[in-house]
């Protein structure tokens, strides 16, 4: 399962054979007398075509009338096509990128929350995932289905849920600092806490505000906020965004990790190779397609993350840009630049998601 | 493979413009929203109303009342409390089927009206000189009434009592100045107790710049005037207190609210409206508490919520909606509703029989006479969300009330131009 995800066709071995079943079906087509096969072409359109219906209807069509949307200066109190919606073009799109206002630095604002998330939360969980799967691999282990169902059960619980108790957990007088008041030290109020990490860091070092070269706006916010860090709030939405998620991508390392051969494992150690060399030659670069897989999977749902967002309340340093399309939209009425800004996050996954690809490589080389 | 599936897609693609085309087409006679309460017969229709209902209490005072007009006339009500108002009024509004009747905040009251939702009854009303002024301002847009004000409620002054009487003050220390409010919530700051604690939004501090009398629109709703002086002395007065530790935010100490935090005890003041009252007593029955009108600054001053009574402009039995209303908002009816769910009538005729009724909550309904409603612009919502982002700051020196002041002016600016 595994290998094929990631792969296209087209390219690689698969593509190869692709290449021989269009070769030998190719001739039959191109001759004389092709009636039966448009009939049965047509057969076939008929066949797919209650699930490209139900694609159409609730996929293809909405992503086009929010394009649209996006195209508007629609308050939603009337039907955004006719009178209701005046047509703007592009400029909800201008707006966000190229206009001073207070949109636009909620939107450079979240699009630097989201950025700092992420740069957190994918190593991390890809990390915990595969430790929790190398551990849980081990054929010596007692109780391995328990574990497995331990650590995957945060997966299966609602996202709601979880948030909610994290957010108990984590208020200022929850159980996180009663035990730091235990320990002596006072804890932050996490749940309400906007400071930047980074900026927190550099507090003992004397930095206290923005140094002189710091203080330059760069559309919206100054050098000393973009590099602000997440916020104390958003490092408890990424310690539970890992908590959760890694569980998901423990199953699919653990899948990866049993289609290697036994025997490869075992001739690597025949030539003397320690069990940290075993890893890091022999079975990291074997579960390479699925680390490709996880890593995609949660470079894309890390830029969407809402629900988390959502619970834990408006706040500027935690906004990202899904809760703002949402916010802008259903909140602000305004929901031709929430739509606008749903495309522009779109545009910036497919972005990110080729240049990991590319620095990662498609993992179909060897 | 690959090539082939284009067709389906282009297929698709060409549906849903003939989709987007014939909806265009047949949205095009909408837009007569002045056509006002005329129209549709006022007995033998079916009725939807959409409300945002604070609890079961409201949702089966509203139901009973709705079906007692209907049992009148031979009609059918059939009343709906929504989860997330402005959400599901948006969609049933955008979906071209809005509820015959439903809630309408002030807040919210200027974009309904910009796009065409709300049909403009309020001047029909037989007893619009007993609504309250200032309420019939909120639901006023180009010189016409739209629509009638259900039930309002203003900022008050709450003092924790036991905790009132340990710092070793008396009725004769309630505070009617801000110079006095200083004093006792210095006083009244312990350690584990704050003196005020309000909440860190425009909708509680703002009663400071009203005080200290600012406003942030201009009387006519064309221009902002946040950057000036009156609301930077208010929000200094805040500043002065947040930096001395005797007025703190309810997250601070670890309270959703300043109920919350009045109830926990750890605060000795707040500024909360009628709310509080039923809040607090299903979470804190044992609190003892009073509620005295807020003090003064330059001016007496304090701000009102309030919700109307909003009629659908598509809406095909406007004539029955109207009547709806009409009964909803008579005096006997809105009593009721306050002995229901405890809100304050929006008519003067009931003042004084709420004030017999619930003396505890004199100081509510005497602000009635000072408050002043919120701002109504389209896109107002983030703008305020900025400025009360920044509030927090306030205590520990990382906003100027200047600088919040100067980006409220700006972001103010920006949203009433692109609504106009």
């Amino acid at each position: 399962m595994t290998t094929s995800i990631g792969s296209e066709p087209g390219t690689g071995g698969q593509g190869a054979l692709a290449g021989t079943v269009q070769a030998t079906a190719a001739p039959p087509r191109r001759s004389a007398g092709s009636a039966l096969r448009r009939q049965e072409r047509w057969a076939g359109w008929l066949f797919v075509l209650p699930a490209l219906a139900i694609l159409g209807v609730f996929l293809v069509v909405p992503i086009g009338l929010a394009f649209w949307v996006s195209l508007t200066r629609w308050d939603g109190l009337s039907s955004p096509f006719g009178g209701g919606a005046e047509f703007v073009g592009l400029g909800n799109y201008r707006d966000l990128i190229t206009v001073d206002s207070l949109t636009r630095q909620n939107f450079v604002t979240s699009v630097r929350n989201n950025f700092y998330f992420v740069l957190f939360t994918v190593p991390l969980q890809t990390a915990l995932a595969l430790s929790l799967a190398v551990l849980l691999n081990n054929r010596f282990l007692r109780g391995r289905s328990f574990f497995r169902t331990a650590f995957f059960f945060p997966s299966i619980t609602s996202s709601i849920a979880t948030t909610l108790v994290f957010l108990f957990l984590f208020s200022g007088g929850g159980a996180v600092n009663e035990l730091l008041a235990f320990l002596g030290i006072d804890g932050p109020n996490w749940t309400a806490d906007s400071r930047g990490v980074f900026h927190q860091l550099l507090r003992p070092f004397g930095v206290d505000g923005p140094p002189a070269w710091a203080q330059g706006q760069v559309v919206n916010l100054s050098w000393w906020d973009w590099l602000a860090g997440p916020s104390i709030t958003l490092c408890v939405i990424i310690a539970l965004v890992v908590w959760t998620t890694s569980g998901t991508f423990m199953l699919m390392f653990l899948a990866g990790l049993q289609n290697i051969n036994e025997e490869v494992l075992e001739a690597a150690e025949v030539d003397g190779a320690t069990g940290w060399q075993r890893f890091r030659l022999v079975t990291l670069p074997m579960l390479r397609p699925t680390l490709i897989l996880v890593l995609t999977l949660g470079l894309i749902s890390t830029w969407q993350v809402f629900d988390q967002i959502y619970l834990t309340g408006n706040n500027p340093a935690t906004i990202t840009p899904a809760y703002l399309s949402y916010s802008q939209s259903f909140q602000n009425s305004a929901f031709g630049v929430g739509a606008a800004i749903a495309f522009l996050l779109f545009a910036l996954i497919i972005v990110l998601a080729s240049v990991q690809r590319r620095l990662v490589g498609t993992g179909e080389e060897d | 493979m690959i090539r082939r599936t284009r067709a389906p897609l282009a297929m698709l693609a060409g549906a849903a413009l003939l989709l987007t085309a014939a909806c265009g087409g047949s949205d095009s006679g909408f837009g007569d929203s002045d056509d006002g309460a005329a129209g549709g017969a006022t007995t033998g229709v079916r009725l939807s109303v959409l409300i945002g209902s604070s609890g079961d209490a409201e949702t089966k005072a509203v139901s009973d009342a709705s079906t007692a007009w209907a049992g009148k006339g031979g009609n059918t009500v059939t009343v709906t409390p929504a989860k997330d108002l402005t959400q599901e009024l948006t969609q049933a509004l955008s979906g071209g089927t809005p509820p015959d009747v439903f809630y309408v905040d002030a807040s919210r009251f200027a974009a309904l009206v910009k796009g065409g939702a709300l049909a403009a009854y309020g001047d029909d009303l037989p007893n619009k000189a007993d609504f309250y002024p200032n309420l019939l301002e909120s639901f006023t847009a180009e010189g016409k009434v739209y629509c009638a004000p259900k039930d309002f409620s203003t900022l008050a002054l709450q003092i924790n009592t036991d905790l009132w009487a340990k710092a070793g003050l008396t009725d004769k220390d309630i505070p009617t100045t801000w110079e006095q409010l200083e004093t006792v919530a210095t006083r009244l700051t312990t350690g584990g107790v704050t003196g005020l604690v309000v909440g860190d939004t425009l909708d509680r501090l703002g009663v400071f710049m009203r005080q200290a009398g600012g406003t942030l629109l201009n009387s006519d709703g064309t221009a902002f005037e946040a950057d000036s002086p009156q609301n930077l002395a208010g929000l200094e007065y805040v500043q002065k207190l947040a930096r001395k530790g005797v007025l703190k935010f309810p997250k601070q100490v670890d309270a959703g609210w300043g109920g919350e935090a009045l109830g926990k005890g750890k605060a000795a003041m707040t500024i909360e409206g009628n709310w509080i009252v039923g809040g607090v007593k299903n979470d804190y029955p044992n609190l003892k508490y009073t509620v005295v009108p807020l003090p003064k600054g330059a001016q007496q001053a304090t701000l009102s919520f309030t919700q109307c009574w909003g009629v659908a402009a598509k809406g095909e039995n406007r004539a029955a909606a109207v009547d709806l209303v009409k009964y909803l908002t008579s005096t006997d009816q809105q009593l009721a509703f306050t002995e229901a769910f405890g809100v304050m009538p929006s008519v003067r005729s009931a003042a004084g029989q709420f004030a017999t009724r619930f003396p505890d909550q004199k100081a509510f309904v005497d602000g009635a006479e000072y408050a002043y409603g919120p701002v109504s612009v389209p896109g107002f919502d983030q703008v305020q969300k900025d400025f009360d982002a920044k509030v927090r700051g306030l205590s520990d020196g990382s906003s100027q009330p200047r600088a919040m002041l100067e980006a409220l002016q700006k972001n103010g600016t920006a949203a009433l131009q692109a609504a106009n």
